[in-house]
């Protein structure tokens, strides 16, 4: 039982099992951040970013300045933007089976896995999972397809020159696997290979283990893994929520009694409260708006997007903002919200109770309907048309490094009225600005995090009892800037195992039974015995049947019946075919009753003599004598067989077989 | 061997009050719990005091399954849980826990408000039922209790409508409730894995029928619509809120749209438009074409249909109404056929099954002379047709689904007694399955025989299969192993571990025989003789001969020594252990014949 870590974020894991013969990946996440080491696609020409001066090293060499450019004290990659894959070195990718995803999110390196490696096995995933998954991509792929860039830059990759780069340009690690975003049909392949699950299916994997997803708390049919055969049970923790927003509750209940519990995708700002953070959220947003100025919100176009909306739709009124303008906008704003109304069995009580009435069941319909809240493809077309200031706009990427996010930055950038307001957590808001700097737009952070924090991880896992923890390495130490906050980690018993990239781990366990069926006609054959209070025992002799991994005992053939030909039989055929194993014998024979028994028998002249370790039995007509010690029986005698098979059954009246 | 039983108290040999009690392994299953179109007094219901006599439901029963939202199946839901007494739990889809008490509450205001009886469910009933109601996910399985499992499969009939598989250790029944195995305009076909049911029980309302293509019956039906409306007539289409209505609707709305008709559509009460709501919100149980453009176009919002006011019967010039209930049985489709029965010009469609006793099932037989409520007679002279358009499986689809289930027997109910007897026939030549079609009332009992799961030691499972598989599969290799059976759980282990673990110690049990053997040679040449002699029967065996002069056969030992009185006799020992016994037994008898003559 092996585990092999592809991913060294914690949030966006990529992990491998082998169990019993199966290999699973669990998850396959894209690490995005590399993306900031680049400079932003802006959708219209940009005078001030096409004009940045190429960056020229300490000795004056300037053979970097086409690739690298200097803009307000960094060092940025003039490139089509590229991305951190998951180790595809450290086990032959080709070779797993299955990939268990359990949220969108965690998804977004599938095409690399599923197209690139020779993989032929199923991924398995919720149907909000796939669908939200594939607006993802679908929106990544078209924000960076829509700004061609000429250029892919490489020279600075090489070892010797990143060396004399600026951080963090020299301090990246694995430049050489980072890869250009995958194209549509690529997308469309990979998802082709997902197989859609349900909360609480069981799915049986080559008769071996079965695999079961349950429900997260986190987002849209955002699952945790149990992984089981009938002896261990793995448990894969990944991004989940104890708050109620709009997807169903976590179920906890079926993570207990887990050998292993691999626990990843934790909230990345432990430190700040979500309920605080989106009441910050909506006043600021309405300061900015009443100040005349516009918000800019970066964001995926679904998650926490939704549960905004929804505090916004109670909070405008109140606010004096029903006039206020919110665009969304997306190559994949208006599907994303129309499936959000479509998942009423993955959404909490609340909202499922609406549906039945029926109901959309998020309130962004209604401010649809009544024009408060307009969605367009690009900022191209129609909405160029419709704009209208001071507003509020919701777009991708949180990067901003590409995407329409990238023209408002540049538009309203200079304006100290404006204000950019993050509530992604997975990007550093400063990095994520660097290449618009200087700004004179207000930025606040306000990031929205509803994963797990170390407080309720210690809960749940007190409620669990997992035997063994395995988790990222991040999570057992305190964050790198807040060394004193031990409080800031996995505090459990015996201490998390923790893993980084390109590592393998050896699973703490071992099994010592295995399944097996025992057909009724044999288990009809079978004479139990009881052998002490409450414990019964039977031999059994069987024929084993395997077959994809499921094992079946059979009552054996009935010996066939000798062939009636008159054809001389041969001394040979008399040969017994095969050692048939005869059961185990345990017990002792009481000399007394043994005589006792052999009188009744027949046996006239039994003579009994005492030795150091038991008694002889004699039969002195048929010279035969038998030695009756504690532990064993040993019978001498002529070659009278019919005597000695007589003598064999009554010596083991006495005793027991096993 | 265990059994399963099987007790109808609806549905057996008949279409309407589908319930349907099932034991398996000690639990009891209520499936569906529906009420019958064709009564109108006690028997509309279940009679639930085949159970009540035992005792409360709530004890008898571990839990109640309902497979879609059809009042033949949940109609008399309230009135068990709230009239009877029932508080365990009542499984059913998110799409069926919505619906349902839409059209229960429907079924009540008909029955109490129209007709004014008493004696009903009523509202709250209704609210109280649906908070015992638990919604299932398709394939999710639902742990009811420790042992008890269900799982639904997509059944296709209705939105939301399901197949459920109950299952208590190896012994499991699948359920089949309605299913169509066809997709049409806006659901998916019914689908099943092989789960090898001990007992299907499976509709067969069409048990008989061998539907002709879709398309034509679809045609059909628009080649008679449009001809009416042509001619100036009025077209009715008495259908169930939900389900035949919005596949009918797509229908017409496409071909209105194709054809640029003008003549007006509508759909009767307000059930409809929040009828059409839920399909848009319950998409994902649609079918994929619907699905995957949803988006761009809802197949739901119609643009044709419009909503029915009871003034517009009387309004002149064509149009089509689409009205409920299906069966014509009460309701605004009954007061608009009366309202148009009269005129020949006009048509009435009957697009599903209509139960015995309802005024759908008289027109349908060819009665044209209705006696209606206060003996007035009405005579119908519009015209009559019949199209099934209800989304049931057909004999081929119900042969299918066997198929791909495998059940080890079959039940049939909701269906008629003479075509079930056809369809029993056929399932038994085709699939060598015992086949029961028991009516109401009749207890069916299925031995199963299920396998015992037990945990095998790894190190015993190990050493049988390291051995690797037999050179000559006629002949089974026997594995040997001890099952301790201790509180409930089997342990298969090897014997030697089934000793240790009970601190028993081995009694070793010898055997020592004396051969006499005629030899006048030396004792070392007699035992090459032995050795020879043996070596050249023995080929499956290791037979040694060991430098103090003995010969084992495998871990059976062979001395010699001389006779004390007969120099010319020699006396073999061989001694082996009871776990050799029958190859020393078969060494005994072997030397007793003596060496052979030819050897050296």
């Amino acid at each position: 039982f092996f585990q092999y870590c592809l991913s060294g974020h914690p949030t966006l894991p990529c992990n491998v099992l082998k169990f019993k013969s199966t290999t699973i990946m669990l998850d396959c996440g894209l690490d995005m951040t590399s993306t900031l080491n680049f400079l932003p696609l802006p959708l219209v020409q940009s005078p001030r970013l096409s004009k940045l001066p190429g960056w020229v090293l300490k000795d004056g060499s300037t053979f970097l300045d086409k690739e690298l450019k200097e803009c307000s004290g960094h060092v940025f990659v003039d490139s089509v933007p590229e991305f951190c894959l998951p180790e595809t070195e450290l086990l032959d990718l080709s070779t797993v089976d299955v990939i268990l995803i359990s949220n969108y999110h965690c998804m977004m390196a599938l095409p690399y896995i599923t197209e690139c490696t020779g993989f032929t096995g199923t991924v398995y995933a919720t149907e909000p999972t796939v669908q939200i998954g594939r607006l993802l991509m679908e929106e990544l792929v078209n924000s960076i397809e829509r700004v061609p860039k000429a250029q892919s830059a490489s020279m600075w990759k090489n070892k010797e020159v990143q060396r004399l780069l600026p951080a963090p340009l020299k301090d990246a690690v694995e430049v050489s696997m980072w890869r250009k975003c995958y194209t549509m049909p690529e997308v469309n392949s990979a998802l082709s290979k997902i197989q859609l699950v349900g909360y609480s299916q069981k799915i049986e994997l080559f008769g071996a283990v079965q695999v079961t997803p349950l429900s997260s708390g986190y987002a849209l049919g955002s699952s945790n893994w149990i992984i089981q055969s009938h002896y261990e049970k793995v448990s894969y923790v990944s991004g989940s929520s104890l708050l109620t927003t709009h997807p169903q509750p976590m179920d906890q209940a079926s993570l207990k009694n887990s050998d292993v519990l691999i626990l990843t995708g934790l909230t990345q700002i432990p430190t700040a409260n979500p309920d605080g953070m989106v009441g910050e959220f909506c006043s600021n947003l309405a300061m900015t708006v009443r100040n005349g100025g516009n918000v800019l919100v970066p964001c995926y176009p679904s998650g926490v997007i939704y549960d905004l909306l929804e505090c916004l739709y109670q909070y405008i009124d109140s606010a004096g903002l029903s006039n206020v303008p919110f665009y969304f906008i997306s190559p994949v704003a208006n599907s994303s919200l129309e499936f959000s109304q479509i998942f009423a069995e993955w959404l909490c009580h609340n909202k499922q109770t609406k549906v039945y009435l029926p109901e959309p069941p998020f309130p962004h319909a209604e401010l649809i309907q009544t024009n408060k809240l307009k969605h367009y493809p690009s900022i191209h077309g129609d909405f160029s048309n419709d704009f209208k200031q001071p507003c509020v706009v919701f777009t991708g990427h949180p990067s901003l490094r590409f995407g329409d996010v990238v023209h408002f930055m540049e538009l309203w950038g200079k304006s100290s009225l404006n204000t950019v307001i993050f509530t992604e957590p997975d990007f550093s808001y400063l990095d994520a600005l660097a290449p618009y700097q200087p700004l004179a737009m207000k930025c606040v952070y306000c990031p929205i995090d509803t994963r797990l924090n170390f407080i309720q991880v210690s809960k749940l896992l007190k409620e669990v009892q997992p035997l063994h923890v395995v988790c990222p390495e991040q999570y057992t130490q305190p964050p790198p800037t807040q060394s004193h906050r031990t409080d800031l980690m996995i505090d459990c018993q015996p201490p998390a195992m923790s893993y980084r990239r390109a590592e393998v781990l050896t699973l703490p366990y071992k099994r010592r039974y295995e399944k097996i069926e025992i057909m009724p006609d044999l288990a009809d054959s079978l004479v139990p015995l009881e052998i002490k209070p409450g414990i019964s025992l039977a031999t059994v002799s069987a024929v084993l049947h395997t077959k994809d991994n499921k094992h079946v005992l059979q009552l054996p053939p009935k010996p066939p019946q000798p062939p009636a030909s008159k054809k001389r039989k041969r001394v040979s055929d008399d040969v017994p075919e095969c050692r048939s194993l005869k059961p185990l014998l345990s017990g002792s024979i009481p000399v007394d009753q043994f005589v006792q028994t052999l009188e009744k028998h027949g046996f006239s002249d039994v003579k009994v003599e005492d030795t150091a370790k038991g008694h002889i039995v004699l039969l002195q007509e048929a010279e035969t004598l038998i030695q009756l010690e504690e532990d064993s029986t040993h019978i001498i005698c002529d070659n009278d067989e019919p005597l000695r098979v007589k003598l064999r059954d009554l010596v083991l009246k006495f005793l027991q077989k096993f | 061997v265990s059994r399963v039983f099987c007790w109808c108290a609806g549905a057996g040999q008949d279409v309407g009050r589908s319930c349907i009690l099932v034991s398996i392994a000690g639990k009891n299953v209520m499936l569906d719990c529906g009420m019958h179109m064709g009564y109108n007094d006690d028997r509309r219901f279940p009679d639930f005091s085949y159970i009540t006599q035992n005792g409360r439901l709530t004890d008898f029963l571990d839990c109640v399954i309902i497979s879609h939202f059809h009042l033949d199946h949940c109609g008399a839901l309230p009135y068990f849980s709230e009239m009877v007494g029932y508080d365990g739990p009542i499984y059913m889809t998110h799409p069926t826990k919505a619906i349902c008490p839409i059209l229960l509450e429907d079924y009540r205001k008909i029955t109490v408000d129209k007709k004014g009886e008493t004696n009903f469910f009523t509202s709250q009933m209704i609210k109280d039922c649906m908070k015992k109601v638990v919604a299932v996910h398709l394939h999710q399985t639902v742990q009811v209790d420790e042992e008890l499992e269900i799982k639904a499969y997509y059944a296709g009939h209705v939105l939301g409508a399901a197949m459920f598989q109950i299952k208590v250790g190896c012994e499991s029944v699948v359920y089949t409730g309605d299913y169509n195995m066809t997709p049409d305009r806006h659901l998916g076909a019914a689908w099943i894995d092989k789960c090898r049911p001990d007992l299907l029980i499976s509709e067969s309302t069409y048990a008989t029928t061998i539907r002709d293509s879709k398309r034509c019956r679809e045609r059909d039906f628009l080649k008679k619509v449009h001809e009416t409306v042509e001619r100036g007539g009025k077209v009715l289409i008495p259908v169930f809120a939900l389900g035949r209505a919005q596949e009918l609707c797509i229908l017409l709305e496409t071909f209105w749209e194709r054809m640029n008709l003008k003549a007006p559509i509508y759909f009767s009460t307000g059930l409809t438009e929040k009828a059409n709501h839920y399909y848009k919100l319950f998409i994902t149980w649609t079918n994929q074409k619907i699905r995957k453009t949803f988006v761009q176009r809802n197949m739901f919002e119609f643009k044709h249909i419009k909503a029915f006011d009871r003034a517009f019967a009387d309004n002149p010039g064509p149009m089509v109404v689409f009205a409920t209930p299906g069966m014509l049985h009460a309701g605004q489709s009954l007061q608009i056929f009366r309202k148009w029965a009269g005129n020949e010009k006009n048509m009435v469609i009957m697009p599903g099954y209509c139960v015995q006793g309802t005024v759908g099932h008289k027109i349908l037989s060819g009665q044209r002379k209705l006696e209606m409520e206060g003996r007035q007679i009405l005579e119908v002279k519009m015209q009559v047709e019949y199209m099934s358009f209800s989304a049931h499986a057909d004999a081929k689809g119900i042969m299918q689904l066997i198929r791909q289930a495998e059940p080890r027997n079959v039940l049939l109910v909701h269906g008629e007694a003479k075509k079930m007897e056809f369809l029993k026939q056929k399932i038994e030549q085709e699939f060598h399955v015992s086949c029961y079609m028991p009516a109401n009332g009749e207890t069916t009992t299925i031995l199963t025989n299920p396998c015992i799961p037990v945990d095998i030691s790894l190190g015993l499972l190990k050493r049988e299969t390291a051995i690797g598989p037999l050179p000559d599969a006629k002949k089974p290799k026997l594995m040997h192993g001890t099952l301790l059976m201790k509180d409930n759980s089997f342990r298969l282990v090897s014997p030697e571990q089934a000793l240790k673990e009970l601190g028993l110690a081995e009694h070793q049990l010898r055997f020592t025989c004396r051969v006499h053997i005629q030899d006048p040679r030396k004792e070392h040449e007699t035992v090459l003789r032995v050795y020879n002699h043996l070596k050249g029967i023995l080929k499956d065996y290791s037979v040694q001969h060991l430098p103090d002069g003995s010969i084992t056969v495998e871990s059976i030992l062979i001395q010699a020594t001389a006779h004390s009185e007969d120099q010319g006799t020699k006396v073999l020992l061989v001694s082996w252990t009871y776990q050799d016994e029958e190859l020393g037994s078969y060494l005994t008898s072997l030397l007793k014949k003596g060496l052979p003559q030819s050897t050296p």
